[in-house]
C-alpha cells in the first residue's frame, strides 16, 4: 500500500465519462466522498454568504448609501444568517466529520452509510427550498421575494399577516427539511464512534476529534429538535391557522424567542466544539507534542455541552424576564466561561516547550486561540446584564458573535482545510499561496471585526439598512467594508489554491506532518475500504507506536 | 506505511461494542422525545390562555379503550419478541399481528375522535389556542403511531413470506423500541391532554 497504488486508482476514474463520473457521485454512499460533497456544498454555500455580506458592507460603506433597498437590504441579513449558520457551518464541520472520524477511528465507513447519504441530499434540497424563494417566494414586493424576517424569525413578523406570500413558508420549510439532515447526520455520528471503533480503542484512547463529535452529535439530538418542533410550529400558524405565536388570538411571541434560542445558544456550542476538535489535532502534531492534558479536555467539553443547555434566555435579557431569570442566564453564561477557558489553557499547554512549526493550519490554529479568547471575552462582558441592557441589538453583538463565528469557527475550519487537504485530495497546498490567504484573511477580519465593536458602543443598531451621517458612526463603518475586501480576496486565494493544488501539487504520501492519528497510515486519497485490515490501537498515538517501536505511548498511557 | 503494522502486540481483552441498530435507535428516540418535550410544554404553557372556547372540560372525552389498546401492546410486541429470540415463528407472527391491530385501534379512536369534535362540535386546529395545542401534540403522537404502524406492517408482511428469522432477531428488537417510546409518550400526551389539561 503504497503512493504507488494512488496514481494507479487515479487512472481509471479519469477515463470514464463525465456522466459516469456524476453519477457515482449522486449516488454513493462513501463517508469520504459524502463528506466531500457537504464540504464543497458549505463552500458552494459560504460564497453565496460571503456575497451577501458584501451587498450589506458596501450599502453601509457611506451614510445615506442608496446601493440596495430597505426591502432588499432586510433579506441579505435573513439569508447572509440563515445561510452561514445552516448551509454553511453545519455542512462544512458534518463534512469533516463524516470525512474523519471512520478514519480516526479505524472504521471502514459510517454505522449507516445509508442514511448518511440522505443526511446530505436533504441538507443540500433544505439550501436549495431556501434559495428557491428569491424565484418562488411571492411576497410583498412583487414576483420573488426571499425571506426578510431575520435569521432567528422573531414572532410575530412571521405571521401571516405581516409576512405575506411563501417567503418565510421557504425559511421554515427549508430549516425543517436541513434539520432532518442534521438529526440523521447526529445519529450516525454517534452510532459510529460508539459502535465502530477499532479493536483496541477505548474512548480513552479515542482521538479528540472523534470525542469532541460524539459530544457535538449528542448536542445536534437535544438542540436541533427543538427548532425542528418549533418550525413545526410555526407551519401550523401559517398554513392551518394555528395560534401558537398569535398574540391576537393568546399566543405567545416570546414562546418562539424561548424555543428559538432553545436551539439557538446550543447551536453555537454545536459549531464551535468540532472547530475545538480541529485545533486539538493540529496543535499537537505543529507543536511535536502530545495534547497536554487529555482527560481535562474530554471532560471540559462534556461540561461546555452540560452547560450550553442552560444559557439560552441570555439573548433575551431586554424581553423582560424576572430578576431571578436574568440573575440565573447571567450566572451560567459566565460559567461556561470556565470549561472554555480550561481548553484554552490545554491548547497553551500544548504549545508551551512544543517546536513549533509554523505551517499554514499552525498560523490559523494559533490565531484561532487568539480570537477566540477576545471573543470569550467580549461573551463575559455580554452576559452582565446591564451591559448587556445598553448594547443588545447593537453592532457591539454583531461584532461579537461574528469574532466567534469568523475568528474561531472559520479560522479553524481554514486550519482543518490545510491540515487534511493532503489526505483529502493525495496533493500538497502552496504554502506561499495559503501563507498569503492568511495574513490577507487575518488582516481583513482584524479591520471588519475588531472596528465593528466600536459603532456598536457609540449606539449603531444592528439591521439597519442605513443611518444618519455625522454620529461618529461613518469612519467606522468605511474600515468595516474595507476589511470585507480583504477577506473577499483571501478567499478567493484560498479556493484557488484549492483547485490548482488538487490537480498540479506535489503528491503528498500517507503522511505529510508526521502525525499520530490513523487516517495518515493510509495512502492519499484513502482507498475505498478505508483499512486494507482493520487496525489494533494500544494508545492515543498509534503511528506514534509504530514509528518509535523503542519508546511506545501505551507505555505511559 | 501498511496498516497491518499498526498493532505492536495484540488486546488482551475481547473486543465487542454495542450494536450499532440499538444505539442509532435510541439517538433517534431522544430526539424525538426532545420534539414531544417542545410541545408538551407549549401545551402546558398555554392551558387556560385560550381568550375564547370550547375549554377541554367541555368538549374531551378520556379515551380509555383506546390507551389500553396502545398500552397492551407494548406487552404483545414484547411478548412476539421475546418468541422471535427463541425461534418460535409462529407465536411471533400472531403476537405481531394482534400487536398491528391494537395500534390500528387506537388510530382509529383517534380518528374518530377528531372526527366527532370537528364535524359535531366544529372544534378546528384553528377554533382557539387549547385547538392549535390539542390538535398539533395528539397529531405528533399520532404520526409517530402511523410511522410506526407502517413498520408493522413491514415487519408482518416479510415474517408471513417467511422472510423473517432469527439472525433479524436484532433488527426486530430495535423496531420494538421505537413502538415501545411512542406508547410512553402516550403516557405523557395522555397525562397532559386529559389529566392535566382538563
Amino acid at each position: 500500500m503504497s503512493s504507488e497504488s494512488i496514481a494507479l486508482a487515479g487512472v481509471p476514474e479519469r477515463s470514464q465519462p463525465l456522466s459516469a463520473v456524476l453519477y457515482s457521485w449522486v449516488t454513493t454512499v462513501d463517508h469520504k466522498r459524502l463528506g466531500i460533497l457537504y464540504i464543497l456544498l458549505a463552500v458552494f454555500f459560504l460564497v453565496i454568504g460571503g456575497i451577501e455580506a458584501t451587498i450589506m458592507r458596501i450599502q453601509l460603506i457611506v451614510p445615506h448609501n442608496h446601493f440596495v433597498s430597505p426591502e432588499f437590504f432586510n433579506q441579505m441579513f435573513t439569508m447572509h444568517g440563515t445561510t452561514m449558520i445552516f448551509f454553511v457551518a453545519m455542512p462544512l464541520l458534518f463534512g469533516f466529520g463524516n470525512y474523519l472520524i471512520p478514519l480516526m477511528i479505524g472504521a471502514r465507513d459510517m454505522a449507516f452509510p445509508r442514511l448518511n447519504a440522505f443526511s446530505f441530499w436533504l441538507a443540500a434540497f433544505g439550501g436549495l427550498l431556501l434559495y428557491f424563494s428569491f424565484v418562488g417566494g411571492y411576497g410583498l414586493y412583487g414576483a420573488g421575494s426571499a425571506p426578510d424576517v431575520g435569521w432567528f424569525a422573531y414572532a410575530p413578523l412571521t405571521a401571516k399577516v405581516f409576512s405575506l406570500g411563501h417567503s418565510t413558508d421557504f425559511w421554515t420549510l427549508g430549516l425543517l427539511v436541513s434539520g432532518f439532515g442534521s438529526i440523521g447526520t447526529a445519529i450516525n455520528f454517534v452510532a459510529t464512534i460508539i459502535c465502530l471503533r477499532c479493536p483496541g480503542m477505548t474512548l480513552g484512547k479515542m482521538p479528540l476529534l472523534p470525542w469532541l463529535n460524539l459530544v457535538m452529535a449528542w448536542l445536534v439530538l437535544l438542540t436541533i429538535s427543538p427548532l425542528t418542533a418549533a418550525q413545526f410550529m410555526l407551519c401550523l400558524d401559517r398554513f392551518l391557522g394555528g395560534h401558537f405565536f398569535d398574540t391576537q388570538a393568546g399566543g405567545s411571541a416570546v414562546l418562539w424567542m424561548h424555543f428559538f434560542w432553545i436551539f439557538g445558544h446550543p447551536e453555537v456550542y454545536v459549531l464551535i466544539i468540532p472547530a475545538f476538535a480541529f485545533i486539538s489535532e493540529i496543535v499537537p502534531v505543529f507543536s511535536r507534542k502530545p495534547i497536554f492534558g487529555y482527560p481535562v479536555m474530554v471532560g471540559a467539553t462534556v461540561a461546555i455541552a452540560f452547560v450550553s443547555m442552560t444559557v439560552w434566555a441570555h439573548h433575551m435579557f431586554a424581553v423582560g424576564m424576572s430578576a431571578y431569570g436574568n440573575t440565573f442566564f447571567a450566572m451560567t453564561t459566565m460559567i461556561i466561561s470556565v470549561p472554555t477557558g480550561i481548553k484554552i489553557f490545554n491548547w497553551l499547554g500544548t504549545l508551551w516547550g512544543g517546536k513549533l512549526i509554523f505551517k499554514t493550519p499552525m498560523l490559523f490554529a494559533i490565531a484561532f486561540l487568539f480570537q477566540f479568547l477576545c471573543a470569550g471575552l467580549t461573551g463575559i462582558m455580554l452576559s452582565a446584564v446591564p451591559f448587556n441592557w445598553q448594547l443588545t441589538g447593537s453592532y457591539f453583538v454583531v461584532a461579537h458573535f461574528h469574532y466567534v463565528i469568523v475568528g474561531g469557527i472559520l479560522f479553524a475550519a481554514f486550519g482543518a482545510f490545510y491540515y487534511w487537504f493532503p489526505k483529502m485530495s493525495g496533493r500538497l497546498y502552496s504554502e506561499a499561496l495559503g501563507k498569503l490567504h492568511f495574513w490577507l484573511f487575518f488582516i481583513g477580519f482584524h479591520l471588519t471585526f475588531d472596528f465593528m465593536h466600536i459603532p456598536g458602543v457609540l449606539g449603531m443598531p444592528r439591521r439597519i439598512y442605513t443611518y444618519e451621517p455625522g454620529r461618529g458612526w461613518d469612519v467606522w463603518n468605511l474600515i468595516v467594508t474595507i476589511g470585507v475586501f480583504f477577506q473577499g480576496i483571501a478567499v478567493v486565494i484560498f479556493v484557488a489554491n484549492l483547485l490548482y493544488s488538487v490537480f498540479e501539487g506535489k503528491l503528498a504520501g500517507n503522511d505529510p506532518w508526521d502525525a499520530w492519528t490513523l487516517e495518515w497510515s493510509v495512502p492519499s486519497p484513502p482507498p475505498e475500504h478505508n483499512f486494507a485490515r482493520i487496525p489494533e490501537v494500544r494508545s492515543r498515538r498509534p503511528l506514534w507506536d509504530i514509528k518509535h517501536p523503542e519508546d511506545p505511548d501505551w507505555k505511559y498511557e | 506505511m501498511n496498516s497491518a503494522a499498526i498493532s505492536p502486540g495484540t488486546i488482551e481483552t475481547p473486543w465487542s461494542l454495542p450494536y450499532k441498530g440499538q444505539v442509532g435507535m435510541f439517538c433517534l428516540i431522544v430526539a424525538e422525545s426532545t420534539i414531544f418535550v417542545i410541545f408538551v410544554v407549549a401545551y402546558l404553557f398555554y392551558i387556560g390562555k385560550s381568550l375564547s372556547g370550547p375549554t377541554p372540560r367541555e368538549i374531551l372525552e378520556i379515551p380509555i379503550f383506546a390507551t389500553v389498546c396502545l398500552l397492551s401492546s407494548s406487552i404483545t410486541i414484547h411478548t412476539a419478541v421475546r418468541a422471535l429470540g427463541k425461534a418460535n415463528f409462529g407465536t411471533f407472527r400472531l403476537l405481531w399481528f394482534v400487536t398491528l391491530v391494537l395500534g390500528a385501534i387506537f388510530l382509529i379512536a383517534t380518528g374518530f375522535e377528531w372526527r366527532h369534535l370537528i364535524v359535531d362540535r366544529n372544534f378546528t386546529i384553528a377554533t382557539n389556542l387549547f385547538g392549535t395545542t390539542y390538535y398539533s401534540l395528539v397529531g405528533l403522537h399520532a404520526s409517530h403511531v402511523t410511522v410506526g404502524l407502517v413498520g408493522l406492517l413491514t415487519v408482518l408482511l416479510l415474517a408471513l413470506f417467511g422472510k423473517v428469522r432469527l439472525e433479524h432477531y436484532p433488527q426486530v428488537d430495535t423496531f420494538a423500541l421505537y413502538w415501545h417510546f411512542v406508547d410512553a409518550v402516550w403516557v405523557v400526551v395522555f397525562t397532559v391532554v386529559y389529566i392535566i389539561g382538563r
